[in-house]
């Protein structure tokens, strides 16, 4: 078989032909036209991020440093939001869609990238608007480099969309996948680094905690936040590392399910 | 064209493997009016979705050159919180169309008036049914599949939906898949019967029915 770039091109075409109308039926689907309908998509996670803020002001929690409390759990839960959400949406995201099956065109991926795309943007959207509205009343500073924040966040949901494709896939040969998944966000919020300064712990917890990609992320953003106060550890190489593996794994998966699903 | 080449599908069940039919081979040109004959769970539906592409065949290939529908007797992918008009965007969006043209033609056909701005899951199963047709008259294809009889709603609404698909659609090629011979002999000019997971070719209506029942009466089919 030939591949020309025109064929490519077509192949695209259709691609975001198909995307756009998984966009479109999941927006509708989840927000509707009632109240403030889409709003939602960034209201929902604008609210979880100013209750946390809220409690760990109030709370007066130690995460080992001089920072506004308010400047740490925007960055903080900004970031688990983006990569945590994400596996949620992908997993048993296969079984409401199965009747779109039918139409030779939709595949599991586009379902997952329809979902992906609509997550990401909820958690950046409420991320930026609460910077600007945070840092218009004074509450904290404004991001000493811009560049590594947008990388940093990059960074992040690179992450999130490679553990969702991978986790989602996963998720359609194993139902374990779905039981295990929740305790084990739970779990690793604490140590995703949204809660703590990497800098603030023994050396020793350091050294485990740098073994979680994310945690590098999120020690990125803040470089670029507020850099020049902290000593932030990170390792881009290797996020990008346990990034693309995660997601060629998610691939190989997902081609394996895919001449697994039928159609109901 | 479409071409079945060596076509074998199997499914993996909690008893093992099990084959539902190999060595599958099935030429469609344009306008060809095919049949396919078999008893329930002979594997009629599942071929049907491998020639639509929905799914894959465990094994040979499947070559499209002409554009092939879903099969048409199924529901239409309906997001039953959606309205039958946002139901009939997605579709279009799909399939690369225009929706606002066919707004009109939509709500003519399916006689459901204002309904379609209604959410499908307060449709009747005949408002459905009625609905899933006419989305299906919506993209035109070279090539439709037909899973079963298109029987929607009364007669005269069952009349305008022959009128829809055989008469103004006749120059199609069509792939009906029944156990009912009276639809077969009605849209066919030849069969093929899927009988023991084997498809059997005949170029002749009568051939087939007299293959198909002497099959049907004969020992359970050997698996």
């Amino acid at each position: 078989m030939r591949f020309s770039l025109r064929d490519l091109l077509r192949s695209g075409a259709i691609e975001w032909r198909i995307v756009h109308a998984l966009l479109m039926r999941e927006v509708l689907t989840r927000f509707g036209r009632h109240n403030i309908g889409f709003l939602w998509l960034f209201v929902e996670p604008m609210i979880f991020t100013l209750g946390v803020t809220a409690l760990w002001t109030f709370a007066k929690m130690m995460h080992g440093s001089s920072l506004p409390i308010a400047a740490f759990a925007l960055t903080g839960y900004s970031a688990v939001l983006l990569w945590r959400n994400m596996p949620s949406r992908t997993i048993g995201a296969v079984d409401p869609n199965l009747a779109l099956m039918y139409h030779r065109n939709v595949k599991v991926m586009d379902v997952f990238l329809a979902r992906l795309i609509l997550e990401a943007a909820g958690a950046t959207i409420s991320f930026v608007v609460l910077s600007i509205v945070f840092i218009a009343i004074g509450m904290i500073e404004p991001p000493e480099d811009l560049l590594v924040v947008t990388a940093g966040w990059f960074m992040l949901a690179w992450f999130g969309f490679s553990l969702a494709v991978f986790l989602g896939a996963l998720s359609e040969e194993y139902e374990i996948v779905e039981k295990l998944w929740h305790p084990s966000a739970y779990l690793l919020f604490p140590l995703s680094g949204a809660a703590f300064l990497v800098d603030a712990l023994p050396v020793a917890a350091q050294q485990a905690v740098l073994y979680l990609p994310m945690v590098h992320g999120v020690e990125y953003l803040r470089e670029g936040y507020f850099g020049s106060q902290i000593n932030a550890h990170y390792d881009l190489q290797y996020m990008a590392l346990c990034n693309t593996a995660l997601l060629l794994l998610g691939i190989a998966q997902l081609r394996k399910i895919s001449r697994m699903v039928i159609p109901e | 064209m479409i071409k079945l080449i060596d076509v074998a599908k199997f499914y993996d069940t909690r008893h093992g493997r099990v084959r539902i039919f190999d060595h599958v081979n099935l030429a469609i040109a344009p306008g060809d009016k095919v049949g396919i004959l078999g008893r329930n769970g002979a594997g009629k539906s599942t071929m049907i979705r491998l020639i639509s592409g929905a799914e894959q065949p465990t094994s040979g290939r499947i070559e499209r050159t002409m554009s092939v529908s879903w099969p048409l007797a199924f529901g239409g992918a309906f997001q039953n919180t959606l309205t039958g008009l946002d139901n009939l965007r997605c579709i279009c969006r799909i399939y690369g169309i225009f929706p606002e043209d066919k707004i009109e033609f939509v709500e003519d056909f399916s006689e459901l008036g204002g309904y379609l701005r209604e959410p499908v899951r307060t449709y009747s199963a005949g408002m459905r049914a009625r609905l899933a047709f006419a989305l299906s008259m919506v993209v035109e294809f070279d090539c439709f599949l037909i899973d079963e009889i298109v029987a929607v709603g009364d007669a005269r609404f069952t009349e305008k939906c022959r009128t829809e698909l055989f008469e103004k659609r006749g120059d199609r090629a069509m792939i009906i898949v029944s156990h009912d011979p009276t639809y077969i002999r009605a849209h066919c000019d030849r069969a093929s019967a899927l009988v023991g997971g084997r498809l059997h070719h005949f170029e002749d209506l009568d051939e087939a029915f007299s293959f198909y029942n002497a099959a049907m009466v004969g020992p359970a089919e050997a698996a």
